[in-house]
C-alpha cells in the first residue's frame, strides 16, 4: 500500500505537468487549429529564466514573474511572426513550423543560458511529508495545487466571461465567429499567450523536483501531445485527464514493471486506447461533410 | 499537358539527377563530400517512401524512423548474432519491416489526422525503446558495429563506393515510385488524398490502398536504414528516434509533399545544412530553426512545387 501511494504521488506530480502542457496544446489547437510542438519550450523558458534571474540576485517571486512575461512574449511573437504569416498552410506544414520554432528556441536557450542542468530551491523546504507510509515532497503539493488553481482559473475565465465565450465561439466555428464580430486573430494570439504562461508556470513549479535544462522541452512536448490526444484533441477535460493518466501510467510502469520500459508502457496504453476509441477518451468524432 | 508528356517530364527529372550525380564527384575535393552526398541520397530514399504515404495517400507518420531502425539493426544483428550474410540480413530487414508495417498498419491507419500522428509517434518511440534496452541483441544505447556488405567476394566500403550505390538506389527508388504513381493504384491514391469519401464512392478500397502504401513506405525506410548502417559501420538507437522521424517528415514537407524530386531536395537541405552551418558554432541550431521556419512560411507548398509554380507563372 505504501508503495502504491508512493508511485501514485510521483505519478500525480509528473502528470500535473503533462496535464498543463496538454492544456496548452488544447487551447492553441482550439483557437487556431495549430498543433504547437514548441509548447514544451515554454516550460523550458519558464524554468531556465527563473533559474538564471535568481542566480543573478533577483528575488524568486520577481524572477518567476519576469519568466512568465518572457514566455508570453515568446508565445506572442511565435504567433505573430511564424503562425500568422503561414495562415492557410496545411496542418503538417504548420506543425513543422512550430518544430522549427522549437529548434530555434532551444538553440537560443543554449546561447542565452547554458547546456547544464539547473534547479531552484523548493518553496517549503525539502523535508518530505509522510502519508500512509509513503512520503511526498512539499514541492509536489505545490505543483499539484498550482495545476488545480490554473485549471480552475482558466475554466472560470473561459466559462464566465464574454472574452472566454468568444474563445469558445472561435473554437466551434471560426467563420461564424468572425461573422458575429469576433476578432479571431486576437483569439489566436490570446491562446498563444495563455498557453505560454501556463507552460512557464508549470516549468517554474516543477524545476525544484525534476531540474531543468535547455532541452527539457522536446520530451515534454511529446508527452503533452500524447496526453492531449489520449484525452481527445480539443477537449480541455480530456487534456487534464490524459495528462494525469499518462503521469500515473509512467509511474506505475516504472515502479512495478521496469523503469526502462515506462515510456513504452505509456505509449502502448495510448495505442490501445486509440484503437478502441479512435477519438481519445473525451474527443468527439468529427462529422465529415461531403 | 497530357499524361505521356507528364510522364516524360518526370522521367526527364530522373535522367537529369543521374547526370548531375555522375558529374558531381568531379567537384568533390575530398572523401567527406562523397560521404555527405551519399547521406543525401540515402535519406532521400527514405523520404520518397514517406512522401508516397504523406503526399499521395495523405496519411502522416511521425514514426517512420522506426522502420529505418529495423533496416539498420537487421544488417547489424543478422550477421553478428545469427551468422546470416549481410545481403540476406538486408533482405530480411526489408521483409520484417513490411510484415511489421502490415500488422501495425491495419489498426493504426483507421485513425485520422492528429490521432494517426500520435499513434505512429508512439509506434516509433516503442521501437526505439526496444532498440535501446535490448542490449544483449543491439548493444544498448552505445549501439553496435556493422560488418561490411560483401557481394561475390567484393566488400562495399568507403564513401565513394557508397556514393554510387546510394545514388543508383535512389534513381531506382524514384523510378519505381513514379511508375507506381502513374498506375491505376497511383490515381486511386491521389483520389484518397483529395477525399476519402469520394474515393470510396468510386469503388476504391481505401483501407487496403492506405495499408499497401504504408507497407511500401516502410520498405523504403528499411532499405535506407540498412544502407545507413552498412555505410557508417556503426549504429546507435538514435537512428530510430523521434527526432529522426521528425527530420524525415521535415524533408518531405520542405521538398514538397507529392513531389518525388522534392524528397531529394528536402533531404539535401536537411543533410547539408547542419554541415554547412557548423561554422556558426553555438548559433547553429538557431539558424537551422529560422531557415526551416522561413522556407515553410514563404514556400509553404515545399521548395520544388513552389519553384515549379513560379516558372510556370512566368511562362507566357
Amino acid at each position: 500500500m505504501a508503495e502504491f501511494l508512493q508511485f501514485a504521488f510521483s505519478g500525480l506530480t509528473v502528470g500535473a505537468v503533462y496535464a498543463l502542457v496538454a492544456l496548452g496544446f488544447t487551447l492553441i489547437y482550439n483557437a487556431s487549429d495549430v498543433v504547437n510542438f514548441a509548447q514544451g519550450e515554454f516550460v523550458m523558458i519558464g524554468g531556465m529564466t527563473t533559474v538564471f534571474l535568481t542566480l543573478a540576485g533577483v528575488p524568486l517571486p520577481l524572477a518567476a514573474l519576469i519568466a512568465v512575461v518572457a514566455a508570453v512574449a515568446v508565445g506572442l511573437s511565435l504567433h505573430r511572426f511564424a503562425i500568422e504569416p503561414a495562415r492557410g498552410a496545411s496542418a503538417v506544414v504548420l506543425i513543422m513550423i512550430t518544430i522549427g520554432a522549437s529548434i530555434f528556441l532551444r538553440g537560443a536557450a543554449q546561447v542565452v543560458f547554458d547546456k547544464r542542468f539547473h534547479s531552484l530551491p523548493p518553496l517549503f523546504g525539502n523535508d518530505p511529508i509522510r502519508i500512509g507510509g509513503a512520503s511526498i515532497l512539499p514541492q509536489s503539493l505545490v505543483v499539484l495545487a498550482g495545476a488545480v488553481v490554473i485549471v480552475v482559473l482558466l475554466w472560470v475565465f473561459i466559462d464566465r466571461t464574454l472574452f472566454g465565450k468568444a474563445v469558445i465561439a472561435t473554437a466551434a466555428n471560426r467563420l461564424a465567429a468572425r461573422l458575429v464580430g469576433i476578432d479571431t486573430r486576437r483569439m489566436g494570439s490570446f491562446s498563444f499567450a495563455v498557453s505560454a504562461a501556463i507552460g512557464a508556470i508549470a516549468g517554474i513549479l516543477v524545476t525544484p523536483i525534476t531540474l531543468t535544462s535547455y532541452e527539457v522541452g522536446t520530451l515534454l512536448a511529446l508527452k503533452g501531445f500524447a496526453a492531449a490526444m489520449l484525452g481527445g484533441m480539443g477537449s480541455a477535460v480530456g487534456a487534464v485527464v490524459g495528462g494525469i493518466m499518462l503521469g500515473l501510467l509512467e509511474a506505475f510502469a516504472a515502479g512495478y514493471l521496469s523503469s526502462q520500459y515506462k515510456d513504452a508502457v505509456a505509449f502502448l496504453v495510448i495505442l490501445i486506447v486509440l484503437f478502441v476509441m479512435p477519438h481519445g477518451l473525451f474527443g468527439r468524432a468529427k462529422i465529415e461533410r461531403v | 499537358m497530357n499524361v505521356r508528356v507528364l510522364l516524360n517530364s518526370r522521367l526527364m527529372a530522373i535522367v537529369a539527377v543521374a547526370g548531375i550525380a555522375a558529374v558531381l564527384p568531379a567537384f568533390f575535393p575530398s572523401a567527406y563530400y562523397y560521404r555527405v552526398a551519399a547521406l543525401v541520397f540515402v535519406f532521400a530514399l527514405a523520404a520518397i517512401g514517406l512522401n508516397l504515404l504523406m503526399g499521395f495517400a495523405g496519411q502522416v507518420s511521425l514514426g517512420h524512423a522506426g522502420f529505418i531502425g529495423i533496416g539498420a539493426y537487421a544488417v547489424a544483428v543478422g550477421p553478428t548474432h545469427f551468422g546470416l550474410p549481410p545481403w540476406l540480413s538486408f533482405v530480411a530487414g526489408a521483409a520484417l519491416s513490411a510484415i511489421v508495417a502490415f500488422l501495425v498498419g491495419r489498426p493504426i491507419l483507421r485513425l485520422k489526422g492528429h490521432y494517426l500522428a500520435v499513434a505512429t509517434l508512439g509506434f516509433g518511440v516503442l521501437l526505439s525503446i526496444v532498440f535501446t534496452n535490448e542490449a544483449k541483441l543491439t548493444g544498448g544505447p552505445d549501439g553496435m558495429s556493422v560488418p561490411h556488405l560483401v557481394l561475390f567476394g567484393w566488400a562495399a566500403r568507403g564513401s565513394e563506393t557508397w556514393y554510387w550505390i546510394s545514388a543508383v538506389s535512389f534513381m531506382i527508388g524514384a523510378a519505381l515510385a513514379l511508375n507506381l504513381l502513374d498506375s491505376p493504384a497511383g490515381r486511386a491514391l491521389r483520389a484518397i488524398h483529395d477525399s476519402e469519401v469520394a474515393a470510396r464512392m468510386l469503388g476504391i478500397d481505401v483501407a487496403r490502398m492506405k495499408l499497401t502504401v504504408f507497407v511500401i513506405s516502410a520498405v523504403y525506410a528499411s532499405i535506407a536504414g540498412s544502407y545507413l548502417a552498412l555505410f557508417n559501420g556503426l549504429i546507435t538507437p538514435e537512428v530510430s528516434g523521434f527526432l529522426r522521424s521528425i527530420e524525415l517528415v521535415a524533408m518531405v514537407v520542405l521538398g514538397g509533399m507529392g513531389s518525388i524530386m522534392g524528397s531529394l531536395v528536402g533531404s539535401a537541405i536537411l543533410v547539408v545544412l547542419p554541415q554547412a552551418l557548423t561554422f556558426l558554432h553555438d548559433y547553429e541550431h538557431m539558424a537551422l530553426g529560422l531557415i526551416l521556419m522561413g522556407v515553410l512560411i514563404f514556400l509553404r507548398g515545399g521548395v520544388v512545387p513552389s519553384v515549379a509554380a513560379m516558372f510556370a507563372r512566368r511562362r507566357p
